[in-house]
């Protein structure tokens, strides 16, 4: 079994993640109760998930930077572009749910006087930018220099992102979890610890599926350059 | 269907619509990797059969 594990690692991951998305759904809306906030409440379990699993993608990214940085791992930069890339994309989810979250409950998709959403949209375009440089450069060393000293840059914005709300003196965005830890009944958690699971399995996936499809670019490049 | 209820189905329809797209392009993105393997493969076949008739003209 570990064997075939080891060598169908990414198929097995995929299935991981259908299963818990599947699981994820079923909890959400068959499990956890609607609350005071009502059916619109049930966006909150995907878009925070999505939005946690957005802020790993960058922080694995930092430290695959950190790595091309301080131990010179070649490997690092491709990985460290991919996980960048993950997080670009659920950070884009995260502001699209978000704002149709907002819609419904504040009336408009946006407010920019709440420190907590234009945080995220900061690191969001912060991180867009990310690839504007990586690709203004031509490939070799100084492009992996320049692009993982941009990314170590972009994580310490990502507690700051995390922390604006608590440190906000005033703020609309619901508070999901506080000091006394999280605020919403125990099954709400549960439906919510799942959902974001399988939001991070399906970043897993997609992550090793689009370093696979990079790797084997950058062989067939060197393939070519070795046939001429 | 309620306005809520729009709004909630809206959320999670741009969720999947998202992963399908990812999805849509790593498969054009396969379909291109395979067509450039192929043509590789192809370079690589011309290059051998080139190389063992130099050497046949040579020993001839």
């Amino acid at each position: 079994m570990s064997t075939w594990l080891r060598n169908n690692r990414l198929a097995a991951l995929a299935a991981l993640a259908f299963a818990l998305i599947s699981t994820a759904i079923g909890l959400v809306f068959f499990y956890a109760p609607v609350d005071e906030d009502g059916l619109n409440q049930k966006i909150f379990y995907f878009h925070v998930g999505i939005a946690l699993t957005a802020y790993a993608c960058f922080a694995w990214g930092g430290w695959k930077a950190l790595r091309v940085l301080w131990k010179r791992d070649e490997n690092a930069d491709l990985e460290s572009y991919v996980a960048i890339h993950q997080g670009v994309i659920f950070g884009a989810l995260t502001l699209v749910t978000g704002s149709i979250w907002a819609r419904y409950r504040w009336g408009h998709w946006w407010e920019w006087h709440e420190d907590q959403l234009v945080l995220f949209f900061v690191l969001f375009l912060f991180y867009a930018a990310y690839f504007m440089l990586r690709f203004s450069v031509p490939p070799g060393p100084r492009r992996v220099n320049l692009s993982a000293v941009y990314a170590l840059f972009g994580v310490a914005l990502v507690p700051v992102s995390i922390l604006a709300i608590r440190l906000s003196q005033r703020f609309i965005h619901p508070v999901a979890f506080d000091r006394g830890g999280p605020n919403m009944a125990g099954s709400q958690f549960f439906a919510f610890c799942v959902s974001w699971a399988a939001m991070l399995v399906l970043a897993a996936t997609l992550y090793h599926v689009e370093l696979a499809g990079k790797r084997i670019d950058v062989r067939l490049r060197e393939l070519r350059e070795a046939l001429r | 269907m309620t306005t809520e209820e729009k709004y909630v189905a809206a959320a999670y329809l741009v969720i999947f619509a998202v992963v399908l797209a990812y999805v849509v392009i790593i498969g054009l993105k396969l379909q291109r990797l395979e067509r450039e393997l192929a043509e590789l493969a192809e370079l690589a076949r011309a290059k051998q059969a080139a190389e063992e008739e130099r050497r046949a003209v040579a020993v001839g």
